[in-house]
């Protein structure tokens, strides 16, 4: 998932990866930290903590309020306060918010038929904030509105629901008659699905699986919010000005490890001032958070003058350049493998923060992340970490390769560390043998921008975050065949790499999995390696995540899957 | 035998009073010596610096006081968050004003910069004026249906705010360029905004001179040139024409100094000069991220906008009391008056 505007999200699977990625976790553990051992634990609700009004702050608004259709951080950060699926990742600090939790379900379903049927039990009293009832019919309802409103991942996520072919292609009359299947006498959902899908339980647990009213729009609700059956609901919306949550007077907790219920009275988050206001906003105790990557400038000062209010944490994503390997100059592999070679990551990390706040990597699947392979082909004297790059052996692929001399464009966000990473880039093309332009394109428009085929983007600088742990998310969502439409703005492979035998490579991972997720983790390692060799894409840097707060919130958790946990911050 | 004496001509008079004007001088002077100092980019970055101010260095090392120092230094206190580019040295060898955080000499940077400014500047002056005066006198002189065509065009122009059509026509033109006939610019050339910002002062020069022609029109010898059946060119290029010259001349250095401080605020925005192209926007743009640890990659840039457009501004204004006899009767009446004597 995409990050907005700079961020985006995340998977993982097995756990001996989980573990290694629990020892790389660096919070700095300030007091106001939850500590919970990585495990999950909490000390309970502490009462005397609650109320107050924490205020958030943030650049511009995240788009639309429908948890359907949104696809942002900003707001599935605030969503897990607010809307719950049949399912849901733990809402606790550390590693083990990668597990699954049963959310408005009793209980975790046993997969039947052969891996294709999952049957649900509701929770018996569960309401909407509007007080209506939680029934099977919403369920059902709410899966086919996943696509009647296009959900941006209702043809990747979803698709193997049974039924889901006829919907994608007519979304409007959209129904599952036999794909999901509610019993309201029994308080029972069914799923069935065309074929078995060792991920089905992690894709229930995300936003878009979000159960809401049966009567709610068919289109995408915009600015006006749906009815949540989480802690919090939203009281107001206006994208040029704030979005204000307060308590959900119908909601009761009925599981803490999957909707807790939270500490503020209020959650504002308010738009419109600067980086570097917000940073000076949250630095005075005038507000209690910032969305936004800090600026570069002011992370020396965070990091000495704050240091107690500043909380870093490696993330499951990565940054990355795809190279169209459709047009020229790149859809030629010894041109690819020139960018691949020549990029110093070590100066892009530096242009992110420093060594602190990103890694260099050269594997599509980030380091500790299942299916990942210590593994790097591009770099110079060989080894399988990124040491240097080899700007002469650049040079001669360019030479070999004949596309010397040829432009290349170079598509980026006009933010500050983007634009940076773009002059870099058209520099480093420059000295290779190309000639490079700089294309910086709004953060709002970049990413659909340089999906579509049509904009014949050549070189673009993007990032990826796990929707949820399984190395899937990022190879078969980013490089597989399947999701490269030519002239759709929702062409996520935007390299437009699309290698037979590497699909089924990836078709066999995926089936594996079924049966075996550590033997499906070591294929997707070897096809992580598969890829690279053809360089579609130049991964550059793993980052990590700050988290800079005021002085007076305490019990910050971090959620491996939706980071900080919002709704379990203390203001009193 | 006997002497006469051939007065001095207008032009001559002019040139006279300004040279005696020491505010004027001096500005020009500065002038002078900021184009210079611009025009020795290459010798300063490629003799002194050596450097390459349109490379990144961002893995790049210097030396400060014999010590061997990166260019982008990872804090060390703290959490050890954050890279700073080295600040000035004032070693011109060496970073004298410091690095941007591309590891780019910003003093390099900063000549390079000023060739683009300086460019820009006089070149979109030159064109405004040019298409100005066009304008200008053909519409003041023509009158009638032509008058009233160029004149609301001019008012279309002048309704919307200059730097939003700016803007307008900088995103439009980085995108797809201008091809206007024979004429070809390429998105991201340099004469995109000298076009840009010549047309969108066009009104501010050719109004005033439209009304200077209008009078013209009606004066005796314009009169007499038509009665004698001169043609409207030949009247328009050796009667008018001279007449509006002045007030042309005047425009110019103060529609420079105008016309460089709109370029480094495009510049700034990001739809002006284009990477790796610098100007003085750009590089205050450059320096935006830096403002709080290395405030020179801002300061020097602005620095240098202020006295040039400062040193255009007060020239400027030197001519024009240099052209412009009523100017020097008003300042000296002026002077008189202070002094105490009869206006």
């Amino acid at each position: 998932m995409r990050r907005n505007p700079i961020r985006s999200t995340t998977l993982v699977a097995a756990s001996a990866a989980l573990a290694l990625a629990a020892a790389c976790s660096s919070s700095s553990g300030t007091p106001g930290t939850r500590s919970s051992g990585g495990n999950g634990t909490t000390s309970g609700y502490q009462a005397a903590h609650q109320g107050g009004t924490l205020t958030l702050l943030a650049k511009s608004a995240g788009g639309t309020l429908d948890p359907q259709v949104n696809y942002t951080l900003q707001y599935w950060q605030l969503y897990q306060a607010m809307y719950d699926g049949l399912l849901a990742f733990k809402k606790v600090n550390g590693q083990a918010s990668f597990t699954v939790v049963p959310d408005l379900a009793q209980a975790l379903p046993q997969a039947s038929n052969g891996g294709k049927t999952y049957v649900f039990t509701l929770r018996q009293g569960l309401k909407f904030s509007t007080g209506a009832p939680v029934t099977p019919a919403d369920v059902v309802a709410s899966f086919e509105r996943i696509f009647k409103v296009s959900s941006p991942t209702a043809g990747t996520f979803y698709n193997g629901i049974v039924g889901a072919d006829a919907c994608l292609a007519k979304p409007g009359t959209c129904s599952l008659a036999k794909g999901v299947v509610g019993d309201a006498a029994a308080g029972t959902v069914t799923i069935n699905l065309t074929a078995p899908d060792s991920e089905f339980v992690y894709k229930l647990a995300v936003p878009h699986a979000s159960i809401l009213p049966k009567d709610s729009p068919a289109t995408d609700a915009g600015t006006k919010p749906l009815p949540t059956t989480g802690a919090y609901m939203v009281s107001s919306y206006d994208p040029n000005r704030a979005l204000k949550l307060v308590r959900n007077p119908n909601f009761t907790q009925w599981s803490a490890d999957a909707q807790p219920r939270g500490y503020p009275d209020e959650i504002d988050e308010n738009f419109g001032l600067s980086v570097e206001a917000e940073v000076t906003a949250v630095e005075n105790g005038q507000a209690d958070w910032v969305f936004d990557p800090p600026p570069a400038d002011r992370l020396g000062e965070m990091g000495t003058r704050y240091a107690n209010q500043v909380h870093v944490n490696p993330l499951t994503a990565f940054w990355y350049l795809t190279l169209n390997t459709n047009l020229a100059p790149f859809n030629n592999e010894a041109a690819r493998q020139a960018v691949n070679w020549a990029v110093d990551r070590a100066a892009l990390v530096r242009l992110y923060g420093g060594p602190n706040l990103a890694q260099p990597v050269c594997t599509i699947l980030p380091p500790a992340f299942p299916g990942h392979v210590d593994s790097c082909p591009y770099t110079k004297g060989g080894g399988t970490t990124w040491t240097a790059p080899d700007i002469d052996k650049a040079k001669q692929l360019v030479q070999q390769s004949g596309t010397a001399g040829q432009e290349v464009g170079v598509v980026v966000q006009d933010d500050e560390v983007n634009k940076s990473i773009g002059e870099y880039l058209q520099s480093l093309l420059t000295q290779i043998g190309y000639k490079a332009k700089l294309k910086p394109l709004s953060a709002n428009i970049q990413f659909t921008y340089i999906q579509n085929t049509n904009n014949k983007v050549q070189l673009a600088l993007t990032s990826w975050y796990q929707d949820y742990p399984a190395a899937s998310d990022f190879i078969n969502v980013l490089l597989s065949c399947a999701s490269y439409h030519p002239g759709s703005d929702s062409s996520i492979n935007i390299a437009g790499f699309c290698d037979k035998g590497v699909d089924a490579q990836i078709q066999q991972a995926l089936t594996l999995g079924q049966t075996s997720q550590a033997q499906a983790d070591a294929r997707w390692g070897q096809i992580d390696q598969a890829i690279m060799a053809k360089s579609p894409v130049v991964p550059i840097f793993t980052p990590k995540l700050v988290d800079f707060l005021s002085k007076r919130v305490g019990d910050y958790q971090f959620s491996k899957q939706f980071y900080m946990l919002v709704d379990q911050l203390w203001v009193k | 035998m006997s002497t006469t004496t051939v007065p001095a001509g207008p032009w001559r008079v002019s040139l006279a009073a300004l040279r005696h004007n020491r505010a004027a001088m001096g500005a020009a002077v500065l002038f002078v010596l900021v184009v210079l100092a611009c025009v020795a980019a290459p010798l300063y970055a490629h003799q002194v610096a050596h450097t390459d101010p349109f490379r990144s260095t961002i893995s790049g090392t210097t030396t400060v006081d014999g010590r061997t120092v990166p260019l982008l230094a990872q804090s060390s206190t703290g959490l050890g968050l954050g890279v700073t580019p080295i600040g000035p040295t004032w070693d011109p060898g060496h970073y004298f004003l410091g690095a941007d955080n591309q590891g780019r000499d910003v003093m390099a940077r900063l000549l390079y910069g000023g060739r683009n400014s300086l460019l820009i500047g006089v070149s979109s002056a030159l064109l405004c004026c040019l298409l100005a005066t066009l304008i200008g006198v053909a519409a003041g002189y023509a009158g009638g249906i032509l008058d009233s065509v160029l004149s609301r065009l001019l008012d279309v122009v002048w309704a919307v705010p200059v730097y939003l059509l700016a803007i307008c026509l900088s995103v439009v033109l980085l995108t797809s360029g201008l091809h206007l006939g024979p004429v070809t610019v390429e998105a991201g050339s340099l004469w995109v905004p000298v076009v840009i910002i010549a047309v969108v002062y066009v009104p501010y020069v050719a109004r005033p001179l439209r009304g200077q022609v209008i009078a013209l029109r009606h004066r005796e010898f314009i009169q007499a040139a038509i009665g004698l059946g001169a043609s409207d060119l030949r009247i328009m290029r050796r009667d008018v024409l001279p007449n509006v010259l002045p007030t042309v001349i005047v425009f110019l250095p103060l529609m420079t100094a105008l016309n460089m401080l709109t370029e480094s605020a495009l510049s700034f925005l990001s739809v002006g000069v284009q990477p790796p192209d610098a100007s003085w926007g750009t590089i205050i743009n450059d320096g935006l991220g830096l403002l709080y640890t290395r405030p020179a990659v801002t300061i020097a840039p602005g620095l240098a906008i202020a006295l040039t457009a400062g040193a255009l501004n007060v020239f400027g204004d030197g001519v024009r009391e240099a052209l412009d006899p009523a100017a020097r009767l008003r300042g000296a009446a002026a002077v008189r008056v202070r002094a105490g004597g009869t206006p």
